[in-house]
């Protein structure tokens, strides 16, 4: 089963790659842009059909690599 | 030494130039020679993948680098080092992108926060001039884990630090890190050798160090 992880940075740190890609749309023309903020997405292949355990070991990988808690936060969508 | 550093031999010839008998550890090692002390080395240690230090800090050498800074020898982070010291949790915080998105390599200065640093061998408010070279050097505080800071940058951080801080130290104060590069500055080639100052101070620490343990 594969599941998706998204890493972003937690809200108060600073993005610096969203506020550069969010005065990039400036200078597109898109005055609408508000905000930008940038994440990187791992995808999981995991040896289960289970998506009960398969959401857990994804935590459990996000708790120890794949996120730093100092500064990120994570989602999982299974 | 990790598969990427690339500061291991400048971090050696530092120490040695400084009167050091170094030794370099491979990361797979999983047991340490008989060392005073440790220093992590700079570079782009597993490329920087998934984050800097992120996965040197799982690397088999790092058990006992963990062990011997718990039994209070000191261990040195520089750079990359920092931010391995900081992914392992012997160090508060992280490091992340420069907040101008550049690459920077400066010389700078930074201040020493207190004399309780390195055994008291720096005094508090001294300056040193030592470069810096990183993408990602900006400091984050743990919000959970109030930093000691080491060393702050002078006249203000050149990537984003928070509180212009370049260097912590852990609370029992044996674990240092900082992102400039004491082991550039070493020859007066380079044009400083305040480097050379701040790795003495580190080895006059891991002497006393040894001592005391007699």
């Amino acid at each position: 089963m594969k599941v998706r992880v998204l890493v972003s940075l937690k809200p108060g740190v600073l993005d610096a790659q969203g506020r550069a890609i969010e005065h990039a749309t400036k200078d597109l023309g898109y005055a609408q842009v508000q905000g930008v903020r940038t994440g990187k997405q791992i995808v999981l292949d995991l040896a289960t059909d289970d998506a009960d355990h398969a959401r857990a070991l994804a935590r459990e990988l996000c708790e120890k690599l794949l996120a730093n808690p100092v500064i990120e936060q994570y989602e999982i969508l299974v | 030494m990790f598969p990427g550093s690339n500061d291991d031999r400048d971090l050696a010839r530092g120490f040695a130039l400084c009167g050091a008998q170094v030794e370099l550890v491979w990361h797979k090692d999983t047991r340490l020679p008989e060392l005073d002390g440790v220093g992590i080395p700079g570079g782009f240690s597993y490329g920087d993948y998934l984050r800097c230090g992120a996965m040197a800090r799982f690397s088999p050498v790092m058990r006992s680098v963990v062990a011997l800074a718990a039994s209070g020898r000191p261990v040195l982070g520089v750079c990359n080092g920092f931010q391995i010291l900081c992914e392992s949790g012997l160090l508060p915080g992280a490091l992340v992108r420069n907040r101008d998105l550049k690459f920077i390599c400066l010389d700078t200065r930074v201040a020493v926060e207190e004399r309780g640093i390195f055994g008291g061998e720096l005094e508090s408010g001294r300056e040193l001039a030592i470069p810096v070279k990183h993408g990602e050097g900006a400091y984050v505080p743990d919000a959970e884990r109030k930093p000691r800071v080491a060393f702050r940058y002078v006249g203000g951080s050149p990537n984003g630090s928070t509180d212009d801080i370049a260097g912590v130290v852990s609370d029992a104060g044996n674990v240092i890190g900082l992102m400039p590069h004491p082991e550039h500055a070493v020859d007066p080639l380079l044009g400083s050798t305040d480097g050379g100052v701040l790795l003495r101070a580190f080895l006059a620490a891991a002497v006393a160090r040894r001592e005391a343990e007699r």
